[in-house]
């Protein structure tokens, strides 16, 4: 069927539709990463997005029970150059059209995603819409369009639930979590409880974690305000690991600011470089905003991380509180296993921070 | 970390002569390697002994040495330079095997030389296949089982602890040679005993085979602060079993979900950094189609032709950063060349396609063994990029140049269907073909995936091509159709045929309705950054990028992928034209599809277009850039084919006119030209049927050569010696028509010679005459070749040169020409004019210090030669003596016949000079390999009319203390003549076979064998060369290449003479 994905400033391009028939709009991105389009598509930080992929072959290893990030993907559409007929992986267990209609999501194939890219990088993200003809009616509807603010409140949530383990306990504040931070936690045997972003630094310290954790989630930060109480409420009482956005709350958190990027970060070849080491790692990224380093209270937060080409704000520990958060995804799915070892550093943090707190291990 | 400051000098080992498992990619590394360590301030000397690179031109390096690549050589340069270090990981194995050599030697600590980016200890452990398990075990990582045998009982012994099959593999050899798939013992034993002979230290492990698994590879770097990233990720079309050089790959990955690409990736980074690489590696891993198991398969522990294929489908430049890493600066303080905007430390993320599929040579020998395995057999390779993968596909199948614009042939489609499912079982290098023809008989992509073992996703691309094709046959003149068919690969040619109109109608329209092709780059960054590299390729889509410029360009049609007969010199003379067209104000635009080249490195000219090289797709570009004009002369046939289709479309092609191109080529405009030029050329003629053959053979007399026009080296071409033959011939080599003549000549026997000439119109240039060794018959390709000849008289050289001019002036050439002659009875004839650069460009240019493609570029832009400095004539002989020597791949090949003859054999060319022919002749045999010892051994089975002067060579081989043992025939010969010979029997004289066996054993120093037309002895020679080849025996099967190693011998020897 043919369709077409029309953008805020005019432009009309012409594909073939796949995945779910409906008219879909909401913020268009791209993500380079040439690989785990799956993990990608049920990543709850592209809640309201269309994505477009600019590797020009999507769907070749189909979609698999293993892959999901999440199990009910609220991205707003794919956008592709080719999509696979066939399926080439012993995993599949659908193709990815037949998944998008299952989940409702459109697609649109057949488009000149370089083209399409370029004009991002250079116009900067903007609403669009995947539409059965690009009149002036569906320009009007896409202009008409406000992009919502509540998108952590879409995603997260809403009961708090446990995810048992055997060792720390940890306490995970979603804000539209993807699941690898949980299989990351897991992997390292901790007892979690997954609790909603409206959850309040009293009731955490109810739950008396030995380690918190601020997940990603879509959206701008500062339309999370109630978390930023949360955040002061329990920083330098118990460990806290912040991801993506949950990253840049943490910055906001400690009185720095946050900005919207031009086309943001968004794929997994992203070189960060660790100041203290040097060391370099590869990362998985997906963030459209980020932290503005010149807001950064020197006094409050240290700068751990950069991006070596743009020098983008990658990592902050808190000066006097067992503290840190990363822009990107050290859980990786999809992208380079390079970072994992920050979970390590957050099992090490709460174990140090509670033997001198006297607390006792659960997991010891 | 800052570049190290305590070491100033280099030496840069390069790869030597081209052979299969190790090609022109080692010049494209090299060069990089050799510029990158200028740029950084060292001193570079470089030493290779294959005089067609770039890289052994004098500006790549401070001192270039062009030398036999053996330990005495070296070890000779070492002493005189005294670097401080040695590169040794550009220069493919041989590079990394003389390093290992010289290290273990003692040498480098005696000088105290360090050894650059990979440790002896890693190569070591990379190499010795021992090692290599011992690491992977520490690692945890995966490998198949396996165990080194040191013969055949320990082979069959853990072979009966695991079971068939098993996969055997050669110590220290390239491109795999010797190795096999054993399904049983006889197998077993014949591969085994082979990859003994054939590893230098006698070494082969034998594994359990992962036949069908996914071939993956991984292009990773590492820096000294233990910076490591992957560049690039490949899948493999064949499944594990065939060996990647020979397989169908593409870039990156395909079928593989995140989850297992990071699995690999893990794999990949913690070997490198184990292996404490300071450079660029290549990590080969088996994936099981149904589990995560996987298996570490190889690692080169050095830049490779995966990494030259990574560097062109990426833009990220592999060896120039390892050599930059080598030196101690880290990726994250070099600018990542193609966007300027990132670093180094980037891995690169592409938003395209890419396919690269082998270029075997199975073309030339008809009768070669097409089955691939573990044993690399192709001679070079294309690329093609697209945005998708049907177009990538089709892109590189019509790069291919073997006949086929598409994925058909009428071959396959001849095929009965067991001949075809055959075609698809076994692998071969044609079942890209079969499968596509499979597709059109109704096969389904399960039943082919069941066949062949290839991924369903891959076949999928196949099936839509030709589901296409029918669409297209069902709906003739659908733009929408024929849109689709653009993005999906298909030339104009392909729907032509199913629309039957002509390739030019499709253009045509395709031009009226707007359907032409856009220009898009590779950037290293799916278009993440802004990018200004003028890199490369089409699409059918809706945006394009790249922009003519305000300068007057000139556009360079390279020569596709390396074949025999066409290698890695039209690079060079590629590369050379561009310089001169820059030097001249010009842009500079080159066409090419071989991701192996210099000529292929986007910062060579000013915009490179990755595309193959067909009429459709050369004038796509032509329309976008409207270049003043093209040139065709460097780019072998591959171009000048090129250049009337170019003019017929209006195209200007600049030097010699298209209609002097073909009076050079065909035959009869030929012969009228040097009839009134009163030249002599051997009587012959040109016959358009059998009958016409037969007829201009009985007058002219037997032996003739024989050979279809418009040729490439040489093919198809055959010296036949009765009318039997030639009708045998007939039917056997060529289908003649009108549109493809044959032609019939005299077979004159004498000295060849040739010269390249450099002509403006107006003054002829010739730089120097090349004698060759081997007398007419021998492929002049596969010739020995000396400057300056040796024994020409002055008279002779006059006749050569007069000739030149004349002809040079008669086909108006203006460029480079290229003019083989023979001298018979001190008259000299001309056998062939070559209106474009040959072969001989970069040897001749070294020796006699003229550029000679650049000086014939600057004649093409319309310079005068005079105002260059060039009078006519040929120009003075320089010192010294050089010879050009060919080299050959036939123990890469099986079922190739390595008997030389007028048909082109070998793959590759070194060069040796010095003071004295003899010294000249003696570093060309050492250069190609060619070692004889001062005393041995040397059969000689010769036919009858070559005994006289086998009886004379045998004599100077014993004055020098060789024993000599030969055939019955021979050996009576040889004892009449008072030689003391020990007879051996023939091949079956009761079963015999003590030749081979005396072979086998390494009781022969060399094997001299010529042979007549006669078929029997045909076989039996046949038997005993392979034997030679496969156990390394040096094998002569032309007298003068036996006189020339005979006069090395005695210059080299005392003479000791009783009272």
């Amino acid at each position: 069927m043919k369709r077409y994905l029309i953008l805020e400033d005019g432009s009309v391009f012409a594909g073939e539709g796949f995945g779910a028939e409906s008219v879909t709009t909401g913020e268009i991105v791209f993500n380079t990463g040439m690989s785990g389009y799956q993990e990608t598509i049920t990543d709850q930080s592209y809640n309201g997005q269309i994505i477009t992929f600019t590797y020009p072959l999507i769907g070749n290893a189909g979609i698999n029970r293993d892959d999901y990030e999440s199990i009910n993907p609220t991205a707003k559409g794919v956008v592709v150059k080719n999509l696979a007929r066939v399926t080439g992986n012993w995993r599949a267990q659908m193709s990815l059209d037949e998944f998008l209609k299952r989940k409702h999501i459109p697609g649109i194939s057949g488009i000149d995603t370089r083209a399409l890219t370029k004009r991002l990088r250079s116009v900067g993200t903007m609403k669009a819409s995947i539409v059965d003809a690009a009149d002036a009616h569906a320009f009007d509807q896409l202009k008409a369009l406000v992009l919502p603010k509540n998108q952590v409140q879409q995603v997260a949530t809403t009961q708090a639930y446990p995810a048992p383990g055997t060792g720390r306990n940890v306490a995970v504040v979603d804000f539209g979590l993807k699941h690898s931070i949980l299989r990351e936690l897991a992997k390292r045997n901790c007892n979690l409880t997954i609790l909603p972003p409206t959850i309040t630094a009293a009731e955490i310290l109810d739950l008396n974690p030995d380690g918190v954790m601020l997940t990603n989630g879509p959206g701008d930060p500062k339309d999370v305000p109630d978390a930023l109480d949360m955040i002061r409420g329990i920083e330098g009482k118990i460990p806290l690991f912040g991801i993506c956005l949950g990253h840049q709350l943490f910055a906001l958190a400690n009185g720095a600011d946050t900005f919207k990027m031009k086309f943001g970060h968004r794929g997994f070849n992203h070189p960060v470089r660790e100041i203290a080491t040097g060391r370099i790692d590869f990362t998985s990224q997906n963030h459209g905003y980020a932290v503005d380093p010149d807001s950064i209270d020197p006094d409050q937060l240290l700068v751990t991380h950069v991006e070596i080409n743009d020098h983008t704000v990658e990592g902050l520990r808190h000066r006097l509180y067992p503290a840190f958060s990363v822009q990107f995804h050290p859980d990786a799915a999809p992208g380079p296993h390079d970072a994992d070892h920050l979970f390590d550093e957050f099992m090490e943090m709460m174990d140090a921070f509670n033997n001198r707190e006297g607390k006792e291990l659960t997991h010891a | 970390m800052p570049k190290r400051e305590d070491i100033h000098k280099i030496l840069v080992i390069g790869s030597g002569p081209i052979i299969i498992g190790q090609a022109a990619e080692f010049d494209y590394s090299g060069t990089q390697a050799c510029l990158a360590l200028k740029e950084e301030g060292y001193e570079v000397v470089l030493v290779n002994s294959n005089p067609a690179t770039i890289m052994t031109d004098k500006e790549i390096a401070d001192q270039v040495y062009i030398e036999p690549l053996t330990k005495e050589f070296v070890s000779q340069i070492l002493r005189k330079e005294l670097p401080d270090a040695i590169l040794p990981t550009i220069g493919g194995q041989i590079g990394l095997n003389l390093a290992m050599e010289l290290a273990n030697s003692g040498i480098l600590e005696e000088l105290h030389i360090e050894l650059l980016g990979t440790k002896l200890s890693a190569i070591d452990q990379a190499e010795d296949r021992e090692l290599f398990k011992n690491l992977m075990q520490k690692l945890h990582e995966p490998i198949p089982e396996s165990t080194i045998a040191h013969n055949y009982d320990e082979a069959k012994a853990f072979v009966d602890e695991i079971g068939f099959p098993v996969i055997v593999r050669p110590a220290f050899t390239m491109g795999g040679t010797g190795g096999g798939i054993a399904k049983n013992a006889d197998q077993l034993a014949t591969i085994v005993e082979n990859g003994l002979n054939l590893s230098p230290v006698t070494q082969c492990l034998i594994e359990r085979s992962i036949a069908g698994y996914k071939e993956i590879e991984f292009e990773v770097m590492r820096d000294a602060a233990d910076n490591a990233m992957v560049v690039c990720n490949m899948e493999n079309f064949d499944p594990v079993g065939v060996h990647t050089g020979d397989s169908v790959v593409f870039a990156p990955v395909q079928t593989l979900t995140d989850k297992e690409v990071q699995m690999l990736r893990d794999a990949s980074l913690k070997i490198i950094r184990a292996l404490k690489i300071e450079g660029g590696c290549n990590v080969q891993l088996a994936l099981d189609p149904i589990s995560f198991k996987y298996y570490i398969i190889e690692v080169n522990p050095r830049v490779s032709r995966s990494s030259a294929l990574a560097s062109k489908a990426t833009g990220y430049p592999i060896a120039k950063m390892a050599a930059k890493i080598a030196v101690g600066l880290t990726l994250d303080e070099i600018k990542n060349p193609i966007t300027d905007a990132t670093y180094a430390e980037f891995e690169p993320m592409l938003d395209y396609v890419v396919a690269k599929i082998p270029r075997f040579p199975f073309d030339k020998f008809e009768n070669g063994d097409r089955t691939l395995g573990t044993q690399m057999k192709a001679t070079g390779e294309v690329m093609a990029i697209g945005r998708t993968a049907e177009e990538a596909l089709l892109k590189a199948v019509r790069g291919l140049e073997v006949g086929a614009v598409h994925l058909w042939r009428q071959e396959d489609a001849d095929f009965t269907d067991q001949e075809l499912s055959d075609k698809i079982i076994t692998p071969n290098d044609m079942r890209l073909f079969a499968i596509a023809e499979a597709f059109r008989r109704g096969y389904t992509i399960a039943e082919i995936s069941e066949l062949s073992g290839i991924n369903e996703f891959f076949l999928d691309k196949i099936l839509h091509i030709i589901e296409l094709e029918d669409q297209l046959k069902a709906n003739v003149d659908d733009d929408d159709l024929l849109k689709i068919a653009k993005e999906n690969g298909f030339a104009d040619v392909t729907i032509a045929k199913f629309w039957h109109e002509s390739a030019d109608d499709i253009r045509d329209h395709r031009k009226a309705t707007g359907i032409v092709p856009v220009y898009k780059m590779v950037d290293t960054c799916a278009g993440e950054f802004e990018s200004t590299t003028p890199y490369f390729y089409s699409t059918y889509e809706t945006e394009t990028e790249s922009v003519r410029s305000d300068r007057e360009s000139i556009l360079v049609l390279g020569s596709g992928p390396i074949r025999i007969g066409q290698g890695v010199e039209f690079d060079y003379a590629t590369v050379h034209s561009v310089k001169a067209i820059q030097k001249a104000g010009y842009e500079a635009i080159i066409m090419n599809s071989n991701p192996e080249t210099v000529s292929t490195d986007f910062s060579i000219s000013d915009k490179l277009y990755f595309e193959p090289l067909t009429i459709e797709d050369v004038l796509n570009v032509i329309d976008l850039e409207q270049p003043k004009g093209v040139i065709v002369q460097f780019g072998g046939q591959t171009a000048i084919n090129l250049a009337a289709p170019l003019a017929a479309h209006g195209v200007k092609i600049l030097g010699t006119s298209l209609d002097d191109l073909d009076a050079a080529e065909d035959r009869d405009r030929f012969d009228e030209i040097i009839k009134e030029l009163k030249i002599p050329q051997p009587v012959g003629g040109t016959a358009t049927d059998k009958a016409g053959a037969l007829t201009i053979g009985n007058k002219i007399g037997y032996p003739v050569l024989v050979r279809p026009s418009y040729v490439l080296g040489g093919r198809a071409m055959e010296i036949v010696h009765s009318e039997a033959e030639l009708a045998n011939y007939i039917d056997r080599a060529v289908s003649v028509s009108n549109d493809h003549p044959v032609l019939v000549d005299q077979y004159l026997v004498g000295t060849e010679c040739e010269v390249d000439a450099i002509t403006d119109g107006k003054t002829v240039v010739i730089p120097g005459i090349m004698e060759h060794i081997e007398r007419a018959g021998v492929h002049s390709g596969d010739s020995m070749a000396v400057y300056p000849p040796q024994d020409f008289s002055d008279d002779v050289k006059a006749q050569i040169e007069d000739y030149t001019i004349k002809l040079a002036h008669a086909l108006h050439c203006i460029g480079i020409m290229n003019i083989q002659f023979i001298v018979h009875n001190s008259q000299v004839y001309v056998i062939e004019v070559n209106p474009r650069a040959s072969r001989t460009v970069p040897f001749l240019s070294k020796v006699t210090g003229v550029a000679m493609a650049q000086v014939a570029t600057q004649a093409i832009l319309g310079k005068d030669l005079s105002a260059l400095g060039f009078g006519t004539g040929i120009l003075p002989v320089r010192p010294g003596v050089h010879v050009k020597a060919p080299v050959f791949s036939f123990s890469k090949l099986n079922a190739v016949d390595s008997m030389l003859g007028p048909e082109m054999k070998s793959t590759g060319e070194v060069m040796g000079s010095d003071a004295t022919l003899e010294k000249a002749l003696y570093k060309a045999f050492e250069a190609s390999h060619t070692h004889l010892p001062a005393f041995g051994t040397a059969l000689f089975t010769v036919a009858d009319n070559d005994k006289a002067e086998a009886v004379a060579l045998a004599k100077r081989f014993r004055e020098v203390g060789y024993q000599i043992v030969a055939t019955a025939g021979t050996a009576k010969a040889m004892e009449e003549a008072g030689i003391a010979v020990t007879a051996i029997a023939k091949l079956g004289e009761n079963g015999e076979n003590a030749i081979l066996d005396a072979i086998a054993d390494q009781k022969l120093q060399l094997v001299v064998n010529t042979t007549s037309a006669d078929r029997a002895t045909t076989s039996d020679g046949y038997l005993i060369r392979q034997t030679a080849i496969m156990h390394g025996v040096p094998l002569m099967t032309s007298l003068d290449t036996a006189n020339a190693i005979a006069s090395v011998l005695e210059s080299r020897a005392f003479t000791t003479t009783a009272l």
